[in-house]
């Protein structure tokens, strides 16, 4: 497979690489918690988009089935375990943000400041 | 009747709705419903154990739909010593939080939600329902170590988060890797499939290391383990030994079924190199965690790098592919819950009478402190490995196991772990014992005296509980009495480790 088709054919799993490394890129560089927590978003963002694409089939219907017959009519259906898969592990992430914006609303009140290494100078300071 | 078995995870999840529901009418609801939910699962812990010991393995398909498609629910022996273990463990935590609190009411929904969240990890039989109890049993941690309000907390839950995170992430996408090479999440599906595959494909492998490193993380292996001091040490002291007892060990039960019964000891065979590189990494947890806990000055601190070297040495024993050395990393497992769990509550205990939770604030406490400090001791030493408690019967079988395998570098650091073990207990034991507060050391005692508790339940009365004394002479006793039935617990062991090999 050349570069190009690969670029035309297999884009999704670049950008799922992609988003994957800005977002521990973004979790580990930046010492503003809340950013922290925006790089740990992109992160899972990547993820879901593998699983999302690994349902992904040429040319293939939803997966539904007509009324009354039973069985459906397509030839090639998307797999839709996947997706739904990735519908429980959204709920997952957006409870983790959920709390972790309440723990630093609270980190914020008590030391003024989003920033990690002013954070650790008022504790020190304390 | 297999449906004591979803209950486990269905009793506490929806008794997690009663604290804050029925808090707004009864204060004391939050305890209440936590004290009957401890005691009721530890009924059904209890059922699903003799039914496991009567018919041996069984399982239950959630919602009727069949397995592989269906999700499953497995219980063999392994699981049912560790459900029995969450429920005891459960009770003697609300048991303690009577009194020390954290008193509100969500305190206890998130207990509960914990509860749910580690059974459910202990009973499912696949990986994709293993992540979200994962990831329950997190969210729950995470709001548990900021129990206390303390800012200090808060931080280092938010590190907690991110770590943890990323580490359950790691798994998620280990999951899609097995997924996609399979198309099968449920795990004896999987172990089926996954030779079809071939286990020597790039696909599987990476799915392997994605997992083990997830799962290594949750269970703060070095050296990704820097999430794990700080929760312990700035978290309340009834949520530190709950979750010093059950988390950790939950992430390194699931270590053992991926590498058991997913992929089997002939996916060891024919990539010996994975299986190799885990063992070291353990290796590694043992020597590392073991001297940082010799060095820290926070007792908290201490007992949870002293986590670090006890999970690499758990990790290890599944690693080298050992029946004996299996069988020693469960037992050890188990031991190791009912150890921290008693030697965080009598930290607890001795922090409110000494006013600070350093190892210096600990001198002369042998006398104002003398049951605490007597649990305290013998559960130390029972966690270095001295016969006959429990922790020797699980050391002695990993390093059997590990020299039997032929792995002697693993044997070697578990006994140089026994020795860094004593050391950092002794430290302590020492100043509990033998060192009194009156000659040189007056002055820091005294200064020690008048620091506020840094991160520690500012809640907590300023002389022991009773039931702190109750819960720690119980661990205690259990640290000695399982080590006394410890071929007891073997033999039930057995069964489930056997098919393995």
């Amino acid at each position: 497979m050349t570069p190009i088709e690969l670029l035309t054919s297999r884009y999704s799993y670049i950008v799922f690489v992609a988003l994957v490394g800005i977002g521990l890129y973004g979790v580990i560089n930046s010492s503003n918690l809340v950013k922290k927590v925006i790089g740990l978003n992109i992160f899972q963002v990547g993820i879901f988009l593998f699983f999302i694409a690994s349902g992904y089939v040429n040319d293939a219907a939803p997966p539904l089935i007509e009324k009354g017959t039973g069985t459906g009519t397509e030839t090639a259906y998307a797999s839709p375990l996947p997706h739904v898969l990735i519908l429980t592990a959204i709920v997952v992430g957006v409870s983790l943000t959920a709390v972790a914006l309440a723990l630093i609303i609270r980190v914020y009140n008590a030391y003024g400041s989003l920033d990690e290494d002013v954070i650790r100078e008022v504790q020190l300071n304390d | 009747m297999t449906d004591a078995l979803p209950l486990l995870v269905v009793v506490p999840l929806f008794a997690a709705l009663f604290p804050v529901a029925l808090g707004y009418l009864w204060n004391d609801a939050g305890w209440a419903t936590a004290a009957i939910t401890a005691v009721v699962h530890l009924g059904l812990a209890g059922v699903v154990a003799q039914q496991v010991l009567t018919g041996g393995q069984f399982s239950y398909a959630v919602g009727g739909f069949q397995p592989p498609i269906g999700i499953e629910l497995v219980a063999d022996s392994v699981t049912a010593v560790l459900v029995i273990l969450i429920s005891s463990i459960t009770i003697l935590i609300v048991g303690y939080t009577r009194r020390v609190g954290p008193h509100q009411n969500a305190f206890y929904s998130e207990l509960l939600l914990l509860t749910a969240g580690v059974s459910g990890v202990v009973i499912t039989g696949d990986l994709f329902n293993l992540y979200v109890f994962l990831e329950i049993t997190g969210l729950a941690t995470y709001a548990l170590v900021a129990a206390n309000r303390s800012p200090a907390a808060a931080l280092a839950s938010v590190k907690y988060l991110l770590v943890g995170t990323i580490g359950a992430s790691l798994y998620l996408l280990g999951v899609g890797y097995l997924y996609v090479a399979t198309g099968t999440l449920n795990m004896a599906d999987l172990a089926t499939q996954l030779p079809a595959v071939g286990y020597d494909t790039p696909l599987v492998v990476t799915g392997f290391i994605l997992l083990m490193t997830g799962l290594a993380i949750k269970t703060a292996l070095f050296p990704v383990h820097t999430w794990q001091p700080n929760a312990y040490a700035k978290s309340p002291h009834s949520v530190t030994a709950y979750i010093a007892a059950l988390v950790s060990t939950a992430a390194a039960y699931a270590i053992f079924r991926i590498i058991y019964t997913v992929f089997t000891p002939s996916f060891a065979s024919v990539v010996p190199l994975a299986l190799d590189v885990l063992a070291w990494v353990a290796a590694v947890s043992i020597i590392v965690g073991s001297v940082l806990a010799v060095v820290q000055s926070d007792l908290k601190r201490m007992l949870a790098y002293s986590s670090v070297a006890q999970f690499g040495l758990i990790i290890a024993g599944i690693a080298v592919m050992n029946q004996i050395a299996l069988t020693g990393s469960v037992v050890h497992l188990v031991g190791h819950a009912v150890m921290k769990a008693g030697l965080f509550v009598a930290v607890g205990g001795l922090a409110s009478v000494a006013g600070g939770q350093t190892i210096d604030d600990m001198i002369g406490l042998g006398r104002r402190a003398p049951i605490v400090s007597l649990g305290f001791a013998t559960l130390a030493f029972a966690l270095v490995g001295v016969p006959p408690a429990i922790g020797f019967a699980g050391k002695w079988q990993i390093v059997l196991g590990a020299v039997s395998a032929g792995h002697w570098a693993v044997g070697v650091v578990a006994v140089v772990s026994t020795m860094l073990t004593l050391a950092y207990f002794l430290r302590v034991v020492e100043r509990l014992y033998f060192r009194s507060p009156s000659s040189v050391d007056e002055q820091t005692s005294d200064m020690s005296m008048n620091m506020t508790t840094d991160g520690g339940d500012t809640l907590v009365a300023s002389s022991i509980t009773t039931t702190t004394r109750i819960i720690v002479t119980l661990s205690a006793i259990s640290a000695i009495g399982l080590g006394l039935a410890a071929s007891d617990l073997i033999t039930i062991l057995e069964p489930a480790v056997e098919v393995y090999f």
